[in-house]
């Protein structure tokens, strides 16, 4: 009896979701790296309220870019070299299926976790707790679309061996976008304007890139396997 | 690589590919699963070309390639429960049953990564038997297994042919089986 393609997403995500947090440091280099950087901005600018409040968004849109990054190698890499990932293609199910689950669970890990561990950034960064649900439903949007671009990314990157640089060159420059209007929706709840265009926007990419990037990111998966 | 190879496995039989490394026994396997495209030819499945009844010819495949496709970080019955699941509904009595078949009941447990190889290769034994598959692709089974265990794998195939179903299996030594099998040797 053939597994439904829901039932296969969620073991997928499960056992992800398991082999992350057996190996904790995973999960927990991106976050530290994540505060670690917005940590340092305060502490190299001077001390003046109104700057670091005029910088704090594109601070924390950046560092998030750049920690979300980090853990985006391993997305496909290490299943792809224990062979895992032929199995999941031999498993019956698409390989889109298998690139939304293995996605989710990536977000899940990573951008979830830069989500809930923001506003602890943005106090200290001095963000007004006002602009606090834009931001994090900017980062929200940000992340989860970053994982999608991540996922075509990491699809074209798997037989590489150092295939992390090339990554962040495909992924950056196609994140541009994200941390334009991140860090203006930001700024705009930060200074008591509406954000709701920048936040629009953003959710426009995250539909569009969760719509096409499986089946891109399954394109790529199938050229590395074949 | 390969020019000029046909083959065909049916109920109750194995085949055995064999050929000096390089020889492109694991390609041939790999093509056979449908994992790798080949430029010229196809690959049916009871007459149909695979691409035409994908899902119908993967749930019927078992496929275990050189590497274990096992987590260090999970137990050996998690391995199973999570890739068998994939395929069927299996319960863990059933998959605790294949790793007592394949002798590693006492491993269930245990992470994958502190079992020595040959345990490894018996877990994945162990997946096999549990994906309940007609067809098994088997690349060099043998790999790492002590006489105990290549003697288990010899009968594991045997009582799997016996029953009706089929096998390709890629070894470049001699497989002692008494089950009906056919020998393809590729050429370097």
């Amino acid at each position: 009896m053939n597994v439904g393609a829901w039932r296969a997403m969620m073991l997928i995500v499960h056992r992800d979701l398991c082999l992350s947090f057996r190996r904790p440091e995973q999960v927990l280099q991106p976050l530290v790296f994540f505060l670690i950087v917005t940590t340092l901005f305060p502490l190299g600018l001077s001390v003046q309220l109104s700057l670091l409040r005029d910088m704090a968004p594109g601070v924390l849109w950046v560092a998030a870019l750049l920690s979300s990054l980090l853990s985006l190698d391993s997305l496909f890499k290490n299943d792809a070299d224990d062979g895992t990932l032929e199995q999941l293609a031999l498993s019956g199910q698409s390989l889109a299926t298998i690139v939304i689950a293995k996605t989710v669970a990536h977000w899940l890990v990573s951008g979830a976790a830069l989500v809930l561990v923001s506003p602890v950034v943005a106090i200290g960064l001095a963000i007004p707790v006002s602009a606090f649900a834009t931001m994090l439903l900017g980062l929200t949007l940000g992340t989860l679309t970053l994982s999608w671009l991540g996922a075509i990314g990491a699809g074209l990157t798997v037989g590489l061996r150092r295939g992390n640089v090339l990554l962040s060159l495909i992924v950056l420059p196609l994140a541009m976008p994200l941390l334009i209007f991140g860090a203006g929706a930001t700024d705009r709840a930060i200074s008591g304007a509406s954000a709701v265009g920048a936040l629009y926007f953003l959710a426009s990419l995250c539909v569009f890139t969760t719509t096409l990037a499986p089946f891109a990111a399954a394109a790529a998966l199938r050229i590395a396997l074949d | 690589m390969l020019k000029g190879v046909s083959l065909e496995v049916g109920p109750r039989e194995l085949m055995h590919v064999a050929g000096p490394n390089g020889a492109g026994k694991t390609t041939l396997l790999r093509v056979a699963t449908g994992l790798l495209r080949p430029e010229q030819g196809s690959v049916a499945w009871f007459g149909q070309s695979i691409t035409q009844v994908q899902s119908e010819y993967q749930s019927a495949l078992a496929y275990a390639s050189h590497e274990t496709a096992l987590k260090g970080d999970l137990t050996a019955l998690e391995n199973l429960r999570y890739m068998v699941r994939m395929k069927r509904r299996a319960t863990l009595t059933e998959l605790r049953g294949c790793l007592d078949r394949t002798g590693v009941a006492g491993c269930a447990d245990l992470p994958v990564r502190v079992l020595s190889a040959g345990q490894r290769r018996r877990v994945v034994m162990a997946r096999i038997l549990a994906a309940s598959a007609v067809l098994w692709l088997l690349d060099e089974p043998f790999t790492n297994l002590d006489a105990a265990g290549s003697a288990l794998m010899s009968a594991l195939l045997e009582e799997h042919v016996g029953g009706g179903g089929m096998a390709l299996v890629v070894a470049h030594h001699d497989l002692k089986l008494q089950a009906t099998q056919r020998r393809m040797e590729l050429k370097g």
